[in-house]
């Protein structure tokens, strides 16, 4: 937070900034909640403090698709939130496939973690299609897993969130879990996996919200959409002692 | 059994608040020996039973209702704050009625948390419902907001006599549709007034978002709260606008002070009384904020406001009900399972409002995630110490002279009017 480290001086003129990086979100309207703007909120402010320019952009339902869109983040929804977005995202798919293929970083929670799935099949049989990205598939159950959740990852270290979803998740063949479950249920209640990866896109049922007492990951999502689009990543040096209290704390409550 | 169950639950009642404890065990106890207790009693009751249920705002509006219905000379009984669920609905009947049993009153105005209320109805079926509001609180215990829609609904459909529902919030105005029996009375909101209550559904969005639509024609509303003053607010019914005096603080209150004259007036109107309406507005003029929401304590000679926010609604209405300027403040977040364990919420409300003045002193067990909140607002941070007690001391003398503030989760509430109590008066709750 240091005056080198900010893209923006205190006049809110840019200063020096070492580029733009355009981050996405993908339907704030309807699919937002347990504090997914959380996510983009870090973004956007550990873009700036690593020394670039955000610039948040939004996607709704009917909006045009924005050009050069270098970080996506997408959140969960509610049952309803996610009938309404169902047939724009499929009218998208091409374009969010095509990013991800190219390696384009995203971060999608909860109800875009499922439909960014081959399918969700709901309690009552209905299969509703997901666009694909994720070789992973969901069945709705009547179990609503709900809960505090650390999780062993090899890229991030442990990971720190919340649950709350009744869909379970299992993973195919071409992505890999995020991490394995130390406390809490994860995709679903057998195999002890949490989230999924595949390319530059990161998967997970997690709230907290997610990225900001998990730096590390927000810090790739960056990474890699500055490297993706300068060649480097020069980072700052944001000032991360509260989230790492924040993590000493969140780790010692009951599930 | 049933002779000894009231005796024994008083005396326990009794025991329990000489050691200074909570206010359920009594009630547990008549109901696990004479589990018929509630229901037999609260049937004697005149003018039945009236719950009033919904996320933000049941303890003042309950407290409201219950005060204009005295006004109008009724007897009423009520569950005091803190024990809004069923077994806390035992605990008060036990101190209020004789060592027989027996409760002099007319009519029960009991608020209750959405999902115990459940369970209540399917006991007791209430005469009177109303139903305030669905936001995200809690979302970890109740799932999905929609779930929480559909508990209201359920008091809405076990409800035998008049259902008052809130015009301004789609999912609640949503369940006059497939009621069948009852008589169903709206309160509502001028136009003007909408935009200060951020909706739900784009309470997030970000700056520029577009507002969702509205429904197409509103119903008639009972009551309508059509302007708030510096201390004062225009309603009307009846065809009139009166304007009254207000000591309630806060759009939000005032708002639910159109929800209790609907439910107050339905009562009346149900044959209970003939309401008088210089005598209602009076009483409502003198109703004072429910402890914790609010309300205003004294310490070293200067104002100590304590707001209860338990979810992103009511947080961001607290901040734009409650300016910063010229007050210290303090911002204690808990996490215990009355205050919901996910900290999400936290994110889902903007800080941008203490920017100029900062945070003074941060606590509870989640101090540290308040704290990575703010830093991402770009909100100075003064001392974080998770422990209530100390960070209490440390507040109230680094700002000594200085009017204080505390936002507080509802168990972080509980703790500081314990600690409160220790050198100012509060009021005791039971």
């Amino acid at each position: 937070m240091t005056a080198e480290s900010t893209g923006i001086g205190p006049d809110g003129v840019e200063q020096n900034s070492k580029g733009t990086i355009r981050v996405l979100q993908l339907y704030p309207r309807d699919m937002n909640i347990y504090g997914d703007w959380g996510n983009a909120l870090v973004i956007k402010q550990r873009i700036g403090w690593h020394g670039y320019t955000p610039e948040l952009l939004e996607y709704n339902v009917g909006d045009e698709f924005p050009a050069d869109v270098d970080l996506i983040v997408g959140g969960g929804g509610q049952d309803s939130g996610q009938l309404v977005i169902q047939d724009d995202l499929h009218s998208r798919a091409g374009v969010l496939t095509g990013l991800a293929e190219d390696g384009a970083p995203m971060l999608v929670i909860c109800g875009l973690y499922q439909l960014f799935g081959r399918f969700f099949k709901t309690r009552l049989g209905t299969v509703i299609p997901g666009i694909g990205i994720l070789d992973v598939e969901t069945h709705g159950t009547d179990e609503r897993l709900i809960g505090n959740v650390k999780v062993a990852t090899l890229e991030f270290g442990e990971v720190l969130g919340y649950e709350n979803h009744s869909g379970q998740t299992t993973l195919g063949a071409g992505v890999r879990p995020l991490g394995t479950v130390a406390k809490g249920t994860g995709n679903n209640s057998s195999d002890g996996h949490e989230g999924a990866r595949y390319r530059n896109v990161v998967a997970s049922y997690l709230h907290g919200s997610l990225l900001p007492k998990n730096p590390a990951i927000a810090d790739f999502l960056i990474r890699t959409a500055a490297e993706r689009k300068y060649g480097t990543f020069v980072p700052g040096a944001p000032d991360d002692r509260y989230a790492v209290l924040a993590r000493e704390h969140a780790a010692r409550r009951p599930r | 059994m049933l002779y000894i169950s009231v005796p024994l639950g008083k005396l326990v009642r009794r025991v329990s608040r000489l050691r200074g404890g909570g206010s359920a065990l009594p009630g547990l106890v008549v109901e696990k020996i004479d589990p018929g207790f509630m229901q037999r009693t609260l049937a004697t009751l005149p003018h039945g039973v009236a719950v009033v249920s919904g996320t933000n705002g049941k303890t003042t509006t309950t407290k409201m209702v219950v005060e204009l219905l005295e006004s109008q000379g009724l007897k009423v009984f009520t569950n005091r704050t803190g024990s809004n669920f069923t077994r806390g609905v035992a605990a008060a009947l036990l101190g209020e009625v004789d060592w027989r049993g027996r409760l002099t009153a007319d009519v029960a105005v009991l608020e209750l948390d959405e999902a115990h209320a459940v369970h209540f109805v399917n006991r007791v079926p209430p005469r009177y419902s109303l139903l305030l509001n669905v936001l995200r609180d809690q979302l970890d215990r109740f799932g999905e907001i929609d779930k929480t829609a559909q508990l209201l609904q359920h008091i809405a459909d076990k409800t035998s006599g008049t259902v008052v529902l809130n015009r301004e919030d789609p999912r609640v105005a949503r369940i006059a549709d497939t009621l069948t029996g009852q008589d169903v009375q709206y309160f509502g909101l001028d136009d003007s007034l909408l935009s200060t209550f951020p909706n739900d559904d784009d309470m997030r969005a970000a700056p520029g978002s577009p507002t969702p639509a509205v429904l197409p024609r509103k119903p008639h509303a009972d009551v309508v709260l059509r302007k708030v003053g510096p201390d004062t607010a225009d309603f009307e019914y009846d065809g009139v606008t009166v304007t009254t005096a207000m000591k309630l603080r806060g759009v939000y209150n005032i708002f639910n002070a159109a929800a209790a004259l609907t439910l107050a007036r339905s009562i009346c109107g149900g044959g209970a009384v003939t309401a008088d309406h210089a005598t209602l507005l009076t009483a409502l003029s003198r109703v004072e904020p429910a402890f914790g929401r609010g309300e205003s304590l004294t310490v070293d000679g200067q104002p100590l406001d304590l707001v209860l926010v338990k979810n992103p609604s009511g947080f961001r209405l607290g901040l734009k009900s409650f300016p910063a300027d010229g007050y210290a403040t303090m911002i204690a977040i808990n996490d215990n399972y009355a205050d919901g364990r996910d900290m999400s919420w936290l994110w889902d409300v903007e800080f941008d409002s203490l920017r100029d003045g900062g945070v003074d002193q941060l606590t509870g067990s989640r101090a540290y995630d308040m704290a990575l909140r703010l830093q991402y607002d770009d909100v100075r941070i003064g001392a974080v110490q998770p422990e209530i007690a100390p960070a209490l001391t440390e507040f109230i003398r680094a700002a000594k002279g200085k009017p204080k503030r505390i936002f507080c989760t509802y168990t972080a509430m509980l703790a500081i009017r314990r600690e409160l109590s220790k050198i100012t008066t509060v009021e005791v709750v039971s």
